[in-house]
């Protein structure tokens, strides 16, 4: 019998080094670390770990390609399907998809498929500029004139969905709000979990290719979908605009100076870098508390502790157990010293003479009965409340729909909540206006934006 | 990148700078305002449009300086490029045709009025203007004003142009002496527009505010500008910049508009060496 291999650790910052600077956590593998983990995989005849996957990327394929050697190869097997995998290696949450699939992790440990991905993107984009620029540059013969198709929103779904479509051929213009394309990527996923310039090069490669990139745009109000599909001559619409419009739980004191939405604190820090010391100020609070269980509440949390708090509190209604996060910044953030607060939940917030926040009144809470999410509704403990003393407090309990497009549209279907509504194909109620991603689903994940994006893709190509 | 066509200052504090911006120029409705960011350190700041030409292509900013940025963009020059600039943002006013309609102006807040002051005239109300500011150099547009008005009624608090007194103090006089006013539209700090609606209020006259939060993104996307209105939390944005000013809770956003001074005031320092 062969000596058997665990599963390979990458290399990271140590976590007193890495709670002190906005540098990634995570350095990935060394070439020959990626080879003995590639050779873990059984290369199963019907791999589960593919139908794990939004985008069903070829994964025994490309890990196969890596254990050979043949690092480009297994580069070009994953842009088969994915367009964004250093990305994706990066903030998936493999451990439900990939990675939970695996046959491997019912005795032991699963293949790290998103290690190996991420190895293989930042290999391609570092070596080989046969690899990646090649790739880039493919696309089919235009038809003359190619079709007009606009993009609106430049995060994964909108940059999945412009790539595909630049691939087959048609003329894309991406519209951004914002002054940086990148959408999520680059005002909300902190430097350290996802750095700027692998954001960067996915789009300049994008730009290369010919996709148009038109920034400071916002539609719904410099022009609206009916303008773009008419005056501006586009033959079709992908909106992927996301769900970027922060919820509060509308408790006392939410007003207060110094409670901050998540998208707001981590803006400030990741767009208007105030973590450079930019113009764009932010209250770098002593002792935080961040509201919230997901990846966004973890990234917050740990940004607060790379400004200098000295205690930084995660308060989650639910226990860990129901923690919707990744299992990787869960563990990250705890070695960092995040100190974790399972059923506990603000109540109220309280402030000095001049409105800044001083305390948070928080209540423990207990489990009950399963609720229509299937996780254990929490129930508030009567008599528990006490009080926390903090200077920033940073709301992560989850986003909705921006108005924005909707107000200017308003013959395109929305849902309740104020997502669009679109079939199967991604379709909205509006002839040759499609929609994914947040601002379909709400909140979710960027392979299942990139997964919207690409299917748009096709519909898209095959009505034109 | 848009290119500053003019730049003309109107008074020791205060400039009127000339922005190409031809999509914007052709969009942009009374009561919307802009985002911009200067440079790529810059922070972005929400300004409200003076005035347009969409036949130019260009869109009219008129700014006080205050702080490090907007003092900033008041020392470029015409030539110079603004690095970043969206919009038109936020709902436009809301303009019919009322009777007679007092529109209040408070310093640089005399800027936005002037396009809904002059939507109002065009849709065949009477507006009566009313402008103030501390003194004399601050109270801008009083020109332009006097060519639409019906009647134009100017105050400083130093008593160095106009009335002495406060804006509150022309529109009490018109209140007590009877006028039938269908609409008031107030725009500049919030203790003046806090003012104005505590004098509007028992006597049921609509009044319209424009906040001019602190902002980042200017699209609804970070909750800065979030506002309670009427029990609801409203995002100035997106839901403004207009919101009835019986509704608007200016005691809290007196206190918000003061979370970075100190910051904001150290950079400023820095800045001015």
């Amino acid at each position: 019998m062969t000596e058997k291999i665990l599963r390979q650790k990458k290399q990271e910052q140590t976590p007193q080094a890495r709670s002190r600077n906005f540098e990634e956590v995570s350095l990935g593998y060394a070439p020959e670390r990626a080879r003995l983990e590639a050779g873990r995989c059984l290369q199963c005849k019907n791999p589960l770990c593919v139908s794990g996957c939004p985008v069903n990327v070829k994964i025994p394929q490309f890990i196969r390609k890596i254990k050979e050697g043949d690092f480009c190869g297994a580069y070009a097997v994953i842009r088969e399907d994915n367009y964004l995998p250093a990305v994706c290696g990066r903030v998936c949450p493999q451990e439900t998809q990939c990675e939970g699939r695996c046959i491997l992790g019912r005795k032991n440990e699963p293949v790290a498929v998103g290690d190996l991905e991420r190895f293989a993107a930042d290999w391609a984009a570092a070596n080989a500029a046969a690899g990646k620029r090649q790739l880039a540059s493919q696309r089919a013969a235009r038809a003359q004139p190619a079709a007009k198709i606009a993009v609106v929103g430049s995060g994964p779904s909108g940059l999945t969905c412009a790539a595909e479509l630049n691939t087959a051929g048609f003329d894309v213009t991406v519209f951004e709000a914002l002054h940086e394309p990148g959408g999520v990527l680059v005002y909300g996923i902190p430097e350290f979990r996802l750095p700027k310039n692998i954001v960067r090069r996915e789009i300049d490669a994008l730009a290369a290719a010919g996709v148009k990139f038109e920034l400071n745009a916002v539609i719904g109000k410099l022009f609206t979908v009916d303008e773009l599909l008419s005056g501006k001559g586009f033959a079709a619409l992908y909106i992927a605009s996301g769900a970027g419009f922060p919820l509060f739980m509308d408790i006392p004191g939410e007003d207060l100076n110094g409670v901050y939405s998540a998208n707001e604190y981590l803006t400030r820090i990741n767009l208007m870098k105030a973590c450079a010391d930019a113009d764009t100020p932010v209250l770098r609070g002593r002792r935080a508390a961040v509201v919230g269980g997901g990846n966004v509440a973890l990234d917050a949390a740990r940004s607060a502790l790379r400004l200098g708090a000295e205690k930084v509190y995660l308060l989650y209604r639910r226990s860990r157990a129901e923690m919707p996060a990744r299992c990787e910044e869960a563990r990250h953030a705890e070695e960092e010293g995040v100190e974790f607060l399972f059923l506990h939940n603000p109540v109220k917030y309280l402030g000095d003479a001049r409105g800044f926040v001083q305390k948070a009144l928080v209540q423990k809470m207990e489990l009950g009965a399963p609720d229509t999410s299937g996780r254990r509704r929490p129930l508030p403990v009567a008599g528990s409340e006490y009080e926390l003393a903090v200077d920033a407090v940073i709301v992560a309990v989850g986003t909705q729909a921006n108005p924005l497009i909707k107000d200017s549209a308003p013959d395109l279907e929305t849902g309740r909540s104020g997502y669009i509504i679109i079939d199967e194909n991604g379709k909205t109620s509006k002839n040759r206006v499609y929609a994914g991603g947040d601002i379909t689903s709400g909140a979710a994940t960027v392979i299942l934006a990139m997964g919207a994006g690409k299917k748009a893709a096709r519909a898209i190509g095959g009505i034109l | 990148m848009a290119l500053i066509k003019f730049i003309q200052q109107l008074s020791p504090a205060v400039y009127r700078l000339t922005v190409a911006a031809p999509e914007i120029a052709r969009k942009h409705r009374p009561g919307q305002f802009i985002m911009l960011r200067i440079d790529g350190n810059g922070e972005r700041i929400p300004l409200t449009v003076a005035d347009k030409n969409p036949e130019a292509g260009a869109i009219d900013l008129i700014v006080q300086t205050v702080g490090k940025t907007t003092y900033q963009l008041c020392r470029l020059k015409a030539g110079d490029n603004i690095k970043d600039i969206a919009g038109p943002l936020g709902r436009p006013t809301a303009i019919e045709k009322l009777g007679a309609v007092a529109v209040i102006g408070g310093g640089i807040g005399i800027a936005p009025l002037y396009p809904i002051a002059v939507g109002f005239q065009k849709a065949g109300n009477d507006v009566i203007s009313i402008l103030g500011a501390r003194g004399r150099d601050l109270l801008i547009l009083t020109e332009k004003f006097a060519a639409f008005s019906s009647e134009l009624i100017l105050t400083t608090d130093d008593g160095s142009a106009g009335a002495q007194g406060f804006v509150t103090n022309a529109l009490q006089k018109l209140l007590d002496a009877g006028r039938d006013i269908k609409k008031v539209i107030a725009i500049g700090p919030l203790i003046m527009m806090k003012a104005v609606a505590e004098l509007t209020r028992p006597r049921g006259i609509p009044t319209v505010v424009s906040l001019n939060s602190l902002m980042i993104d200017g699209t609804g996307m970070c909750g800065c500008c979030r506002t309670t209105i009427g029990g609801r939390v409203q995002f100035a944005c997106v839901h403004g910049p207009e919101f009835d000013g019986h509704l608007v809770d200016f005691d809290a956003l007196l206190r918000r508009a003061n979370t970075y001074k100190d910051i904001e005031q150290k950079r400023l320092a820095k800045y001015l060496g």
